[in-house]
Formats: C-alpha cells, structure tokens, sequence
C-alpha cells in the first residue's frame, strides 16, 4: 500500500510476484524499491525518501518467531539505506489486514497518524498528540478508535524533532538504529495503527505445519538442552538473558563503561549481584514474547515513580553502564528513553561522549549552562536536551559523529566507536579477530550483533568438547564448516588471527551474513535463526518453508542466490550514495593489537569471494549473475564502473599505494 | 434422544495466566485447525481461543469460547484481583452481540472451543510451549447425549441464524435451495 502523504492520497498495489520471486520480501524486496525510486541525490529528509514498513515474507503464517517488520529507509545519520527491524505483533496484523507493506512517501504538513482497518486505510489528524510519548500515544490512539487490538508503531518527541537515533517503537518492541523514527517525524506522521480480520494463506498446509512442528519440538529440545561449554546468551535462543538471567557478570566486565573507554575487570561482586538481583526482581512484572513465539525476550518493568514500559534488547545495561551507574538507573531512564523513542545503543554513547568532551574541556561550562551536578540528573538532564534539541542537545542530537564535527576543537577524536558515522557496542578487545574485522568492516546493518551467530566466537579449549559439538550441528550449510571449527585452537599455529585463514573466514563470515540476510526477508527473528548456535531454522528447512508457504518453489542454492542478490543491491544502494573500500573499517581502537597487513588482505579475499572489485563496488560480471544489470547499467552510466572492470580496480590499487 | 450412562474422557485445560506472555500462538494455531480444508489459513480473529491482552496493566488471560447468547448480559461487574482491574467480559466465554468475540469475521456466526475433537491433544495446548494452558484428562461417567460434534456446531449455527432472520425465513430459504439440486 502506498500513501502520498504530501497529497493526502491512498493507493494499493498489487505485489509484485517476480520481484518476490527475485528478492523474497522484507528487506530483499524493500532493497529493490528503494533502489528503484529513491536516487542517490535525494536527502533523508527529502520529501521523496521513502520510508517502508515491510512484513516479511513468512509473517502472518504459523511459522514460529516470524513477527519481524523491516523498516527501510536512507538514515539521516550514515547517509547509507537504514536497516531496521522490530519483533511485536504489528507485522502479523499487517499481514492479517492484508498487505506486505505500507510505503510513505511525501511529506505531511500537519501532524497525522494512518489507522488502517482491513480494506480501509485513512489518515488522520495527530495534532492532539503532538509531544506525547511513543508508549502514551499508543494507548490514546487505541482508545480513541476503541480498538484495543490494534497494533500501533509510534514515535516520541525524538522523532518528530528527526533525532538522528529516534526510534519507532510498538508495543515490546523498536526499530531502533540508522534513526528512522526521525524520518517518520520528518514525514509528519505520528503513528500507524493497523487491525487485521482476514486470512492469511499457506501453499501447502499439511507440510507446513510439519515443518512447524518440527520447529516446535527442537525449540523444546534445545529449551532443555542447553549447548555446553558457552556463556548463556549462546547456550540456548532467542535472547532471554536480557530480562530473565540475573547474572550480568560477562556484560558488565568484558563492554566498556562510558563512553567505551574503561573496562571494569573485577565488577562484578556479591554484593552486585545480589543488589542488581533484587532491583530486577522488584522491577519485572512479566516476560513476555512476540506473536507466535515461546521465548519471553522481554519484560514488563515497573518502576516506583515511573510508568510501567515494556523493555526489550540490550537497553537493560546501555545506560547503566554508559553513566557507572547502577541496574535501578539503568532501568528508570530506560523508561523514559522509550517514551521519547530513541535508540538504546546510540544515545547512552552519545551522552556520554558529550560528558567526555565536557570534562575534557571541549565542551564548557557556556555550552552545558543548567546541567545539574549529580552524574545520574546529568544523564536525565542530557536526554532531555536532546530530544527536545535544546542547546547542546540540538547538536547531540546528531549523534556522536555529526556533533563531533559541528563541534570542533579536536571532538572527533571522542567520537571514536562508530562503523560509517554510526554507534556501535561498547567494546574494546586485545587481539583482532579476522572473523569479526570482516563483520564490522563489511556489514551495512551497522549493528554487529545482527551480522554474527552460527559460527561459534571463540574455540573451545579441548578437541573432544569440539567433536561434541560438530556431532549434531546439522545447521552447517557445508561440512567443511564443522572442519575449520574442529581445527581451531586457542593457542598455537591454529588460533587467531592466522586461522581461521582468509579464505575459511571469508566462508564463514559470508555464511553468517547470509542466514541473517534470510531472516530479514523472511520477517523471522534472528533469535530462533541467525544469531544463536544451533537454531531451529537454518539453510536446510527455509527453503520448505518458503515452498509450502508461499508457494514459490525454492532450494538451498536459490535461497542463497536471492540472499546474494538483495545483499548485492544494498551494497549497491550504498555504493550509489558514495561508499567505498574507505568506509569498511572498524572503529580504530576497537582492538588494541591490528595486523593491518592481514586486514588489507582479508579485505582483498572477501571482496573477491562477494564478487566484489578492489573498492568494494560490485563488478558488472557479479551483478549480472545476479539479475541486476539494471545496477550495471546505471553504474557505468554513473562512471562508477568502467568498462574495463580490471583497470578501474588496478586504478584504485595504484591509489591505494600512493 | 437416548440418554445412557457412559464412560467418557472428559478433557478440561487448566489455565494458568500467570505463565501466559501474551504471544497468541494458541488464537493462531486454533484458527489454522479450525480452516476448510485444515490449516489452509489462519486469522486469529477466527480463533475459538482469545487472549484478553494489555500488557502495561498486566492483564494476560486465554479464554475459551463457550456458549451463544442472543442477547447480551444487562450489566457487567467489575472485577479487582490483586490489584487489577477487569472488566467481566475479559472472563466471559460467550459468543455475544456486544462484541466482536467468538465470532466469524465475515458471517458473524458463534464459534465455540470443540477441544479439538479427534486430536490427541488441543492444538492450543500443544503450541503454548510456556505451560500456560494445560490438558487434564479425567474418566467421568457422563450422560451420553450423543450429539456428533458437527451435529452440534450446525446446531448453534442455526440456532444464530434464527435469531437473526427468524424460523420462517430459514426454512423459506433451506426450501428454496432444496428445490434447486
Ligand atoms: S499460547 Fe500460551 S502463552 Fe501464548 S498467549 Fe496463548 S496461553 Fe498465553
Ligand atoms: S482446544 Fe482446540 S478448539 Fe478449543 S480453543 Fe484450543 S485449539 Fe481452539
């Protein structure tokens, strides 16, 4: 469904079944839209960006954990196609509704909220709830359609004042990175609320519900069997550890603190433990779960003097631990920060590198003028500022990266944790690990935890604990992965960074990309798929799935060609928006020993293996393998390729070495 | 019809809503069962289960369809159970005008739980993995009214449509439509 919110019009279009075909749906076929229509000179806050709410291609069906909606759109802060998703339930009731995805284009002059019920799809008058939070206007949108079953995502004041890292939150969940919720400020729109009464259809039904059922059985089975010899955020799925395991000792000692600069080694206490125990305990009402999934990932957290809100991800610690600060702080800001709607990796980082430079003298007493003395008002006091835009906050609203530049006086050297200007995990490491490099070099989630799983992290001590392991992971796509894991040891000629070596890395890194790639076509959580060690669905049965579901016959070596494909497209979305072999680094500090050497060569085999030419730019040869000529076309149209794809990437080589 | 005394499986689901999280997996699973031909589609709003759901007052309760109502109820009391609010309705099993409940989106027709008749186990059980629901089997000796589940389904069905058009006009139309095969 296409709504033009600058003419106030309503369209619905059929969805195109070879585009499906081609690029699945979710992200793959957001990919292609927004190639298509949204050229490289358009700004995210253009009134022609395009901002897509998609479901994925199995949402709506009884596959367990499909509840993803992939939001899409150019981010206001990289630059770069955003890539967001987020659990709940508003994906089911857009598919139940019966669309695949509602596209915003325009801009509204008033502020609006869309209600879309079945066949009717209006637009309606939001100016009432202008400055409200994202959790209230859920609940006074429900109310005021007295439709307590409809599904609403929302933004806070952060996105209607385009905070770089506004969110769109829904119900347990948020879109949160590449600051999408500003572009939905930006377009006028407040909220959609969506409600679904109409059947969703299965190919074939008989195997499908065996295939869910199996899926079923091997959640209980791993539920009961946790995976030996890892910590418990691998051991099992889905990611409970956020809302149900107290022991947050791992996090707490091994991410930084601030703004990613201090590692807290010996953190973790009794007595924190026993404390951060009772807050949590006193503070959780309930886990709860996504449609259609057992896993309880979230919670609802109530906290004396604050309004109950539903938590999700990680932002359990990001702000307890961006401020030295405690789990009872960590939750009562939390809350808060959802009501404006804002991302919980970037703006703990955000405020405490504005804290940073303050303390450093870059920022001074003029520029943070009111900001209480107390550390934790401090960060309370910055938020505010932020989401409002309000003197310092209207220029850290732009995220660490822009702010940096805007302020000048040697700042960028504080911004010193982003991938392609973008906040990424408080981590800092000793040795660089090749797999991970590759990741965080090449990924354009901007998000490394949603680029990593299958693979374990790190080689387990002893051969027999690796035996045990390889003897029941039927999730490699390949043998030869059980191979490289079974070789890898934690010292010697066999450990990291020279092995896994180049190639095996380029492998596995493609492998891991590619299942999450899979996932967010198909709208299912990476947390029963991509991310955990052994999940229930893997390259063996998606393509079953996407058979006896959609109806669209499908094999391993299709399913990965089409992952190709869109992962091809995005690359080539961003290549068109001017990035290049520069932008795919890591953040310079984020491991003290580098092996630049092994980095450029990693980077050289890896760009090989994709089919990429020496700057990272897909070669004619790949794209057209890949049904993309129309991406050739255009980029030697563009003078992005040329025709002779070995002497534009001797070209760059020779630049390379100047 | 014979009434005799008979030995029955008499299946009763324990619900315990403190377990539930609120996923809904039962109205989905449900509704799949429930499809012509079986699992063809699914549409929660078909389902015979619901979950009364709001998260942020903590109110998580699976309730199953039971009986129709042509009429309903006068007034609805309220409820405070540890400190939460509920409204009647949220416990109430009926298929009733007042609400959109335990009806067909599209006839409007009653649906109501059949335990999954045939099945080993109902499907809503077997899907809520977190334990909120679950299966008690006793042996009663029962009056054996020996009304066949579907007999039974077309029964309320009938019966719902009677309400609305009246006796007359069904049997006009079941006429009409007897003289066309
Ligand atoms: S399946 Fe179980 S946990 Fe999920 S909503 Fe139904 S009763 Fe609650
Ligand atoms: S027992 Fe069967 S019919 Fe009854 S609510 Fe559960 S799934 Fe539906």
């Amino acid at each position: 469904m296409e709504i033009d919110l600058t003419r106030g019009s309503i369209e619905r279009v059929e969805t195109d079944q070879r585009d499906t075909e081609l690029y699945l749906g979710g992200l793959g076929t957001n990919a292609k839209i927004l190639w298509d229509r949204v050229p490289p000179e358009v700004d995210p806050f253009s009134p022609d960006n395009l901002l897509i709410f998609s479901a994925g291609l199995l949402c709506g069906t009884p596959a367990t954990g499909s509840t993803r909606t992939i939001v899409s759109t150019i981010s206001p802060q990289t630059k770069l196609m955003a890539f967001s998703m987020m659990g709940g339930f508003f994906a089911p009731e857009l598919k139940y509704a019966g669309y695949d995805k509602v596209i915003l284009r325009g801009k509204s002059p008033d502020l609006v909220y869309l209600w879309i019920h079945n066949d009717k799809v209006e637009i309606r008058d939001a100016s009432h709830l202008r400055g409200k939070g994202a959790v209230e206007t859920e609940g006074l949108i429900k109310k005021e359609l007295n439709q307590p079953k409809a599904q609403v995502a929302s933004i806070g004041l952060a996105g209607e004042n385009r905070v770089f890292f506004a969110s769109i939150e829904q119900g347990r969940s948020s879109a949160s990175r590449g600051g999408i919720g500003a572009v939905m400020g930006d377009k006028g729109v407040k909220a959609i609320a969506v409600r679904g009464t109409r059947d969703v259809h299965l190919a074939r039904p008989a195997e499908f519900m065996g295939l869910c059922d199996e899926v079923l059985e091997y959640i209980k089975f791993r539920n009961e069997n946790p995976i030996p010899g890892v910590m418990p955020i691998l051991a099992g799925l889905g990611s409970p550890q956020e809302m149900a395991i107290h022991d947050e000792k791992w996090h707490t000692e091994n991410f930084m603190w601030g703004n990613s600069r201090v590692r807290r080694k010996d953190f973790w206490t009794e007595e924190v433990a026993n404390q951060w125990t009772e807050t949590m305990d006193k503070a959780r009402i309930r886990l709860l779960s996504c449609y259609n999934c057992p896993m309880t990932c979230g919670a609802t957290i109530s906290m004396p003097g604050h309004p109950t809100y539903m938590m999700k991800c990680f932002s359990k610690l990001t702000y307890t631990m961006a401020a030295f600060s405690d789990l009872d702080f960590g939750l009562r800001i939390a809350q808060r920060a959802t009501e404006y709607g804002v991302d919980g990796f970037s703006t703990p980082q955000v405020m405490a590198f504005g804290l940073e430079l303050y303390e450093n003298g870059i920022l001074t007493d003029d520029d943070m003028a009111g900001m209480p003395a107390d550390n934790e008002e401090r960060f309370f006091w910055l938020l505010d500022r932020i989401v409002r835009r309000e003197g310092i906050g209207d220029i850290l609203a732009d995220g660490t990266y822009w702010a940096a530049q805007r302020i000048g006086r040697g700042a960028d050297a504080y911004a010193h944790n982003n991938i392609k200007k973008h906040e990424q995990l408080p981590l800092k490491l000793s040795m660089l690990n090749p797999i991970y490099f590759l990741m965080y070099a090449t990924g354009e989630k901007m998000n490394i935890t949603q680029i990593e799983g299958q693979f374990p992290q790190a080689p387990f001590p002893k051969r027999e604990q690796r035996e045990e392991f390889v003897k029941d992971w039927i999730q490699v796509p390949d043998e030869r992965f059980k191979q490289y894991f079974l070789d890898w040891e934690l010292r010697g000629e066999n450990s990291i960074p020279y092995y896994p070596t180049v190639e095996m890395c380029c492998d596995i890194v493609d492998w891991q990309e590619r299942m999450h790639y899979i996932d967010d076509a198909l709208g299912m959580c990476a947390g029963l798929s991509s991310f955990p060690l052994k999940p229930p669905y893997h390259i063996h049965n998606y393509p079953k799935f996407i058979s006896a579901g959609a109806g669209i016959e499908m094999d391993e070596a299709k399913l990965s060609q089409a992952a190709r494909r869109y992962r091809t497209l995005v690359r080539a979305i961003n290549i068109r928006r001017g990035m290049r072999r520069k932008d795919d680094r890591p953040p310079k500090n984020h491991w003290k020993k580098r092996f630049p050497e092994l980095e450029q060569k990693l980077l050289d085999a890896y760009y090989a293996f994709k089919g990429w030419n020496n700057d990272a730019i897909p070669t004619a040869t790949t794209l057209r393998e890949l049904n993309l000529d129309f991406v050739a076309e255009d980029f030697f149209k563009r003078g992005i390729l040329t025709d002779d794809e070995d002497a534009s990437s001797k070209a760059v080589l020779a630049e390379q070495q100047k | 019809m014979q009434k005799e005394k008979k030995k029955k499986i008499v299946r009763r689901i324990r619900i315990n809503a403190d377990k539930c999280n609120g996923c809904r997996a039962c109205e989905l699973i449900c509704s799949a069962y429930h499809a012509v031909p079986r699992y063809s589609s699914n549409n929660p709003a078909r389902s015979r289960i619901r979950v009364v759901r709001d998260p942020l007052a903590d109110i998580f309760i699976p309730v199953y369809a039971g009986d129709y109502a042509v009429a309903e109820c006068a007034g609805r009391d309220k409820y405070i159970i540890d400190g939460k609010e509920y409204d009647e309705c949220a416990f109430c099993r009926v298929s009733c005008p007042s609400r959109e409940e335990f009806k067909e989106p599209d006839s409007g027709l009653p649906l109501k739980c059949d335990m999954c008749e045939g099945e080993p186990e109902p499907l809503c059980v077997k899907w809520c993995l977190v334990g909120a629901l679950v299966l008690e089997e006793r042996e009663e000796a029962v009056e054996d009214t020996a009304v066949p589940e579907e007999m039974e389904e077309l029964e309320i069905g009938l019966e719902a449509l009677a309400d609305r058009y009246g006796l007359g006009k069904i049997k006009d139309i079941v006429a009409r439509m007897s003289k066309k095969d």
